[in-house]
């Protein structure tokens, strides 16, 4: 199965991903060429397989609901590109005015 | 007789007997990393003086009879993917350059708490998506048996630094094979434990239900005394099993009565090199001598296990690498460039007179972040993110996501059934040995091909441990896989050690140069 | 009705629920911290940090979903929602999906007024997820960025989802005056919705019958409204926004994509939001760092036995046990468990629910509306616990006092009067201790026949004007029968002095 360009492209926006117009070529014959060698799941049968999400079968983990101490509020914003001391700064996003 | 050519069993016995201190062999170790990291290129970042004030404070304790860790004085490398407070975890990634944990991975913590010396962070894929090191951000690893060839990965510096004698003891990751096959392509021993025996608390996930946190090191003893302290339940994952931890190191020496070995005709088809094949055949012959008694079975669902996995893998990393964004740590692109590249854009459209095409440019946040997360991340993650992200979109979900998760189910019933005959499964790591540096990278689907007998643990959440069975005829080393089922690491340890001392493959050493 | 359409509305509603620590990390949930005080590694998002479900979190949606009579299925699951935005640290939420804990049950709603019949309002599912952070733009200072916070990233939320079965706006109110009761009753929210523990938003349109047969429009999403009166205006102009729409447009459901507007209640108009995503998919995938959790029969069997008595049979066992009006029923009942308690008491000890009813429902309630007391601060400010009432009811039951004068004690401790007396009220003070300070005594049968004799005796004018038909010029009488002893009854020296002149 091959994907379309514009299909690659959508995607891109959907993962928040920019890529070139060379990029977008490269990425299309690449995906192509995996999603082709993939389709080979299609030969099972399943029909009656419960999916398998986690690699182990246990249920129920809870933890007890007890405050614990918050991290500082500078080493919480210490790792941030933009801040003001007390919040994190992103460009607008009501988007443009 | 250098310090550094012991096994860190050996170094273990000889500074608790006072012969060692933790400084002189951190020292050794540190000088070794001097003197052949340049051309290896192991590590990411090493930091000396941390490692000899760890060193010297644990010598110190010791001589004043203080009681110490189970690792105490021992150096230990740790991959770059799992955080350390106050430290940076690069996750071989531009996108986290910058970023400092607050906090330590618990594996982290259980090393610091067993006392071993911590001397650096080691080279990896970047977010442990690859098989060759070549995907790192910040340089790429070479193998110290041939510098031309890859070390394997992702966890290539961790097995190089082994094989290198830069650290008897490395803490790699595994999520598809990426502890096992770059352990039997530098010559070392590695495992991937059971899904849940380590806790993934403060891994930087690439997928979540498949990493592992696991050991490398020289021989299987080294890596059962490793497993010993990083194993064990963690409150803070709630995937951790609460299942007890033997006391590996000790249990090791015992052998196996009648061990019943596994040969599944799936791991011996078209796609296993020659060499490969002769070796583990060799392998088959050597555990015969032991009293193990092989089985043919059958692992009918393997052959899907690539196709599944590069379902799952990158359908949850799509999801895991979403937090990259630039917006509360890590790397941002640059603002006011941005803003200029959008009004342009926007100026352009305007004199086009192209309304549908202006309506649908980016905000000023939206191209924030994909320009963000575009120069933070190398062309092998966007490739996984991508895939992710088209497998979980509307449309596609029952066809590829749901159906990879039906096709797991029946890859982990194969175990269930193999595993009704037999204690182990010997198989190959990897179907050829190392491959040259760059050979791949223009070819994303074979370098994925090479996980082909590692992929299935991960998927069916089993332990499996590579150990070096021979060399190719360039001296490259050649890795046997056995697998057991969930939570029986002890038994693969056990049965490596039987075959490690019946043979000389694992103390085998490349000369640099 | 006159509209020529009939209004369809659904509504979702998200409830803070009252844990102490988030859903999945333990960092404080409490209201109107500083910015980014109350953070840590996993709700800021950070690398490597992995959830931990609150137990007690997923005991209160249990409680809540068992209350709705909703279906709990044996295993569910968490999943990803997945969308990018500066509040969202992880670029996903977790929530429920294809298996929620919770799914098709109902809530009774009753009209007091009367001005519909009682019925059941269908909950299509009720699932828990986490709460994102909250974003804020100043657009006075004209800076072009945004400011997040995060301190509300990860507070459990349980999102609740009727069917569309309600038919106009004061019915969606109604339901969400008994949903909210509900939940204070369960106490698994506070309900606040100034603080955002209690969010509406609202699926609309009309189904409008034309010569062609029934159409519907489109269904419009309205968001942003933060009161329940908000609710109802909103629902009530968009409705006859959307009819204004459909006659001009003519649009039917499908032939648009659903429409989110907003809410400005000070305008008093909807407005469409901004949505400049492409179409939302949010690309669901179950949460590989989170189990499942599976509830068996008898855990919920346990749950619905510890749920207590509920607003709607406490409604109906005070209407046919104790004998209450339908309004005074729901009047007590609606004011919350407390007050209901309270009252309880107040009838049990003092026998008499009705009069137990009357002193609730209009004296109490007004102290409280006045003062702006809840019950519990009522009592400690008045000192008029639900023990002292009721033995204010005896007392009057067994003539010691008359109506009147339990009345002043009642005014007396709640200030309402201001008393001149020699010895001040304390709070502690019992009945008979203020009916002693305020000198309040039932004034003897035979000592009120002699004055009323007495008082007749000497206002022969008084006398001639009852005799011809007068009545109100008793009240004169009362007057100085009262400045003689302030104790007396009133009514009971008007029935004496009308029955002596009789006689």
């Amino acid at each position: 199965m091959s994907i379309s360009r514009e299909e690659v492209a959508k995607v891109a926006l959907l993962a928040r991903l920019q890529l070139s117009d060379d990029e977008l070529d490269t990425m299309t014959e690449q995906l192509s060429r995996i999603v082709g060698y993939v389709e080979q799941l299609s030969e099972p049968d399943t029909d009656q397989v419960e999916p398998m999400a986690h690699a182990m079968d246990i249920a129920n983990v809870f933890a007890p609901d007890e405050v614990r101490p918050s991290l500082d509020r500078a080493e919480a914003l210490a790792s941030a590109p933009h801040h003001d001391g007390q919040c994190y700064r992103v460009p607008a996003v009501l988007g443009e005015a | 007789m250098s310090a550094i050519s012991l096994t860190a069993t050996q170094q273990l016995e000889r500074l608790e007997s006072g012969q060692l201190a933790s400084v002189e062999l951190t020292q050794a170790y540190l000088d070794r990393i001097k003197e052949v990291d340049g051309q290896v290129g192991a590590f990411l970042r090493v930091d000396a003086e941390a490692a000899l004030a760890t060193a010297a404070k644990i010598d110190e304790q010791r001589a004043s009879g203080k009681p110490l860790g189970r690792l105490a004085g021992l150096p230990v490398s740790v991959k770059d993917v799992l955080c350390m407070h106050g430290e940076m975890t690069t996750c071989g990634s531009k996108i986290l350059e910058n970023f400092r944990s607050p906090y330590d991975a618990t594996a982290i913590a259980r090393l610091k708490a067993a006392d071993a010396v911590l001397i650096g962070r080691t080279n990896m894929d970047e977010f442990a998506m690859g098989g060759s090191t070549e995907n790192s951000a910040f340089h790429c690893t070479h193998n110290p048996w041939n510098l031309d060839c890859s070390p394997g990965g992702s966890s290539g510096g961790a097995a190089a630094c082994v094989a290198a004698s830069m650290a008897p003891l490395s803490v790699g990751t595994d999520t598809g094979g990426s502890i096992r096959q770059p352990a039997a392509f530098c010559g070392v021993t590695g495992m991937k434990p059971t899904y849940g025996r380590v806790s993934r608390y403060g891994l930087v996930a690439f997928a979540s239900s498949l990493d592992q946190v696991g050991p490398l090191a020289r021989t299987a003893a080294d890596a059962a005394l490793l497993l010993e302290v990083l194993a064990g339940h963690d409150p803070n994952d709630s995937t951790s099993a609460d299942v007890p931890v033997p006391r590996y190191a000790e249990t090791i020496a015992k052998p196996l009565q009648g061990l019943r070995i596994g040969l599944a005709g799936e791991h011996f088809s078209e796609g296993l090199s020659a060499e490969t094949e002769s070796a583990l055949r060799e392998a088959v012959r050597v555990f015969e001598s032991l009293g193990g008694k092989v089985h043919d079975i059958s692992l009918p669902h393997s052959k899907y296990g690539i196709a599944t996995y590069y379902i799952i893998a990158p359908s949850e990393a799509s999801s895991n690498l979403a937090r990259y964004d630039g917006v509360h740590y890590g790397y941002r692109t640059d603002e006011q460039q941005l803003i200029a590249e959008l009004s342009a854009e926007r100026k352009q459209l305007t004199e086009a007179d192209d309304p549908h095409t202006l309506d649908r440019l980016d905000t000023t946040l939206v191209r924030m972040y994909r320009k963000t997360r575009s120069e933070g991340f190398g062309p092998e993650v966007k490739r996984r993110i991508m895939l992710g992200t088209y497998a979980l979109s509307a449309g596609y979900y029952d066809a590829y996501y749901l159906k990879a998760l039906k096709v797991r189910r029946l890859i982990h019933n194969d175990f269930v059934e193999a595993f009704k005959q037999v204690d182990v499964i010997l198989g190959p790591t990897s179907p050829v040995p190392a491959f040259k540096l760059g050979e791949k990278l223009q070819d994303p689907l074979s370098m994925y091909l090479v996980d082909l007998y590692t992929v299935s643990a991960n998927l069916a959440g089993i332990p499996g441990i590579s150990i070096p069975c021979g060399q190719s005829p360039e001296g490259l080393p050649i890795g046997l896989q056995l697998q057991a089922p969930a939570f029986e690491e002890e038994r693969l340890l056990r049965a490596s050690h039987m075959f490690q001392q019946a043979t000389d493959w694992h103390q085998k050493v490349p000369e640099i140069s | 009705m006159s509209n020529p359409y009939q209004i369809i509305i659904g509504l979702e509603v998200h409830v803070q629920l009252a844990t102490e620590s988030k859903l999945f990390c333990r960092c404080a949930t409490t209201f109107g911290a500083e910015p980014n005080t109350q953070t840590c590694p996993l709700c800021i998002g950070m690398p490597g940090t992995l959830p931990v479900m609150n137990r007690r979190a997923f005991e209160l949606s249990l409680r809540t979903a068992v209350a709705l009579n909703c279906d709990i299925p044996r295993f569910t699951k968490w999943d990803r929602k997945q969308y990018h935005y500066p509040d969202l640290p992880k670029g996903y939420q977790i929530s429920q999906f294809d298996l929620p804990m919770s799914s098709g049950g109902y809530l009774e709603i009753r009209d007091p007024q009367g001005q519909f019949e009682t019925k059941r309002v269908g909950i299509i599912r009720a699932h828990l997820e986490e709460d994102a952070g909250k974003s804020t733009h100043d657009e006075k200072t004209g800076k072009a960025d945004s400011r997040i916070d995060l301190n509300r990233t990860g507070t459990p939320l349980l999102e609740i989802v009727s069917e569309p079965d309600l038919r106009s706006p004061e019915e969606a109110k109604v339901y969400l005056t008994e949903l909210k009761l509900l939940l204070t009753y369960l106490g698994v929210s506070d309900c606040n919705m100034q603080e955002g523990s209690l969010r509406v938003d609202a699926n609309v349109n009309l189904h409008i019958d034309t010569p062609e047969g029934t159409i519907a429009t489109p269904i419009v999403e309205v968001k942003n409204m933060n009161s329940f009166r908000a609710v109802e205006r909103a629902l009530a102009y968009d409705a006859k926004r959307q009819y204004d729409e459909w006659q001009q447009t003519g649009q039917k459901l499908g032939d648009v994509p659903k429409q989110t507007r907003g809410w400005d209640d000070e305008a008093g108009v909807s407005r469409p939001q901004r949505s400049k995503e492409e179409s939302s998919d949010y690309r669901y995938l179950p949460d590989p760092d989170l189990l499942p959790v599976t509830v068996t029969e008898n855990e919920v069997e346990d749950v619905r036995a510890s749920l207590g008595e509920l607003p709607a049979a406490l409604r109906e066992r005070l209407i046919t046990d104790f004998g209450l009006s339908p309004y005074n029923a729901g009047v007590l009942v609606n004011q919350g468990r407390e007050l209901i308690d309270y009252y309880l008491t107040v009838a049990k000890v003092s026998g008499d629910a009705k009069t137990a009813c009357n002193w609730v429902t209009q004296d109490v309630l007004r102290v409280l509306r006045k003062r702006d007391y809840t019950i519990l601060q009522f009592v400690e400010k008045t000192g008029i616990d639900a023990d002292w009432l009721a033995a204010l009811i005896e007392n009057v039951r067994n003539k010691k006092l008359t109506k009147d004068q339990a009345q002043q004690a009642f005014d007396a401790m709640t200030g309402h009067v201001v008393v001149s007396v020699v010895q001040p009220l304390g709070l502690k003070d019992s009945v008979e201790v203020v009916i002693e300070k305020l000198g309040l005594k039932q004034v003897d049968e035979t000592e009120l026949l002699a004055l009323c004799q007495e008082l007749l005796d000497k206002n022969p004018k008084i006398v001639s004007d009852l005799r011809g038909g007068k009545h109100q010029a008793v009240g004169a009488l009362i007057g100085q029968a009262k400045q003689r002893n302030a104790n007396v009854d009133p009514g009971r020296v008007r029935e004496i002095c009308l029955n002596l002149i009789q006689q």
